[in-house]
């Protein structure tokens, strides 16, 4: 219906008297979508239709991925030590030298042990790029070790086809999360035990950790004590604390 | 309303106001669906920038204000909410870009744009019309169409600002799949302060809109929501008295 250019007082002050009407009715409805949202139960700690939210941005992102899409490299000079901004997973001791590293699969099965030595024998892969937190900082620096595609295909068969996410636990299961496998295969994705060059640090996730510029730091969880491929999503401490499970950039 | 009837020899005389279509129907709506989500756009980013609050304003390494005190946060409840933040803002993101990209469309489409359209007089104009809401100058600055180029020069740059804030934001959502976006606005780290510095201007087009609005009177608000405003006519006919039996109707509708 469309409206006229012109209209004389009377039907001006009907109008008004409408619209004033639709208008506070439109304003509750607001209102009411508003409450309704904050009132909604909640999907780990965040009210579900944000949840889905979430998980439709996860699904939209996970289509328009392109493995060919690298995140943006810098010059050595840029790169500084990674700043350490959390401790879960590594307050417990660690004994470095007996570190080992334990692979299962789908059905919790274990498959391998490694040591660093195994993963060092992989082909060494190097890369500056800007790390990003959630929390909203960034901080150029610099990776060095194996990609995690490289890694896989130890396992690649031994594993059933339809593996769709890999999940990575601290030895003390203190801290752990979920990654999908279209990241996980992807070249900027390593498992890294050098930062600039140097053996990583403690508090920065050594002897091995994750890193990609592909998700934020949540996700890159440091001192890695066991790795399992899975077919569908599994466990991820700020997911089930309210955040974002996808959480890619 | 027979109380509100005039004596029946005025009701001979010709109408002395008018309706005018002000804004459409489409215009109204978007507008006033987007200022709740200017707002929770707003509140939740600023619940995620409270996570890390680094901005400063600064001139010459001289710090001159902090972005923000810490009892800005508190009383408006923005502190230790960054997950919930994150969750309004990634979803209400798509609410807000929906409704940007349909008014625009549409106000291509209706030709409304053209009221809404600078051109090369209007920053001279605009500052005319500063001087004028200042009390420096007396004369009123005259408009062009609806508004008035101070009113054309702020509205086109909100639409643009609006236009910066998707751009910025969807760079830094998905820097690397949506890279060359984020390579346009000169990188992730600036891109987020591009998009920081768009919601302060947000917040202080927010103020002076209010004032101005404020200011305008009830007939222009009333405007925005049904869509007319109410003018006089002007007198076709010199010798009438130009006298208008207005002043008891016009506060009866306030
Ligand atoms: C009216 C529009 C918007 C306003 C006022 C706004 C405001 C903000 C503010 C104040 C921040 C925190 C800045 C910081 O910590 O550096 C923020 C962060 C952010 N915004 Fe927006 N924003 C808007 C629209 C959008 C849109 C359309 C998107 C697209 C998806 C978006 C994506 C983001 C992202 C990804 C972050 C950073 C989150 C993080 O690093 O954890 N924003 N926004």
């Amino acid at each position: 219906m469309s409206e006229k250019p012109e209209i004389s007082v009377e039907a001006y002050r009907q109008r008004t008297r409408r619209s004033l009407l639709t208008g506070g009715a439109a304003a509750l409805a607001g209102l009411f979508g508003w409450v309704w949202v904050q009132k909604q139960p909640e999907t780990h700690r965040i009210p579900t239709v944000l949840r889905k939210g979430h998980e439709f941005n996860e699904s939209l992102w996970t289509e328009l991925f392109r493995e060919n899409h690298q995140a943006r490299t810098f010059d050595l000079e840029a790169a500084s030590i990674l700043r350490v901004n959390g401790r879960r997973g590594l307050r417990s001791e660690i004994d470095l030298d007996n570190w080992q590293l334990t692979v299962r699969g789908p059905d919790g099965a274990e498959l391998g042990r490694h040591v660093l030595d195994d993963i060092k024998r992989l082909p060494y892969h190097e890369m500056t790029i800007e790390h990003k937190c959630i929390e909203g900082w960034a901080q150029i620096t610099n990776w060095g070790g194996a990609r995690f595609s490289d890694f896989m295909q130890l396992y690649e068969n031994q594993l059933p086809d339809n593996i769709s996410h890999v999940y990575l636990e601290t030895p003390d299961g203190g801290y752990y999360v979920s990654v999908d496998v279209q990241t996980m295969r992807h070249k900027q994705t390593l498992l890294a035990y050098n930062n600039l060059g140097e053996p990583i640090s403690e508090l920065n996730g050594a002897p091995l950790r994750l890193a990609t510029p592909l998700k934020y730091g949540i996700k890159q969880l440091k001192r890695i004590g066991e790795i399992q491929f899975l077919t569908e999503t599994g466990g991820d401490f700020w997911g089930e604390r309210g955040y974002d499970w996808y959480a890619g950039l | 309303m027979t109380f509100h009837h005039p004596p029946p020899d005025e009701t001979e005389q010709p109408a002395t106001r008018k309706a005018v279509l002000k804004h459409r129907r489409g215009s109204r709506w978007m507008h006033w669906i987007n200022f709740p989500l200017i707002v929770i756009m707003v509140w939740s980013g600023l619940r995620i920038y409270w996570a890390e609050d680094v901005y400063a304003f600064g001139i010459l390494g001289w710090e001159w204000f902090k972005f923000f005190p810490e009892s800005f946060y508190e009383t408006l409840d923005l502190n230790r909410r960054l997950a919930r933040g994150l969750a309004f803002h990634f979803n209400f993101a798509w609410l807000f870009t929906i409704n940007g990209l349909a008014f625009v469309v549409y106000t291509w489409r209706t030709g409304e744009w053209r009221e809404l359209a600078p051109n090369r007089r209007s920053l001279s104009g605009s500052l005319d019309v500063l001087l004028h809401d200042l009390r420096i100058r007396k004369e009123e600055p005259p408009k062009r169409g609806r508004y008035n180029e101070a009113q054309r020069l702020t509205y086109s740059l909100v639409i643009l600002l609006g236009a910066l804030a998707i751009l910025s934001g969807f760079a830094i959502f998905k820097p690397t799949q949506v890279f060359p976006l984020t390579w346009i606005l000169g990188g992730y780290t600036s891109a987020r302060i591009i998009h920081f510095t768009v919601t302060l201007a947000f917040i202080l087009f927010f103020v002076v809109h209010i004032l101005q609005v404020a200011r305008a009177g009830w007939r222009n608000f009333t405007s925005m929501v049904t869509g007319y405003e109410l003018v006089d006519i002007e007198p076709d006919e010199p010798d009438e008295p130009a006298e208008s039996p207005k002043s008891a109707e016009e506060t009866a509708d306030v």
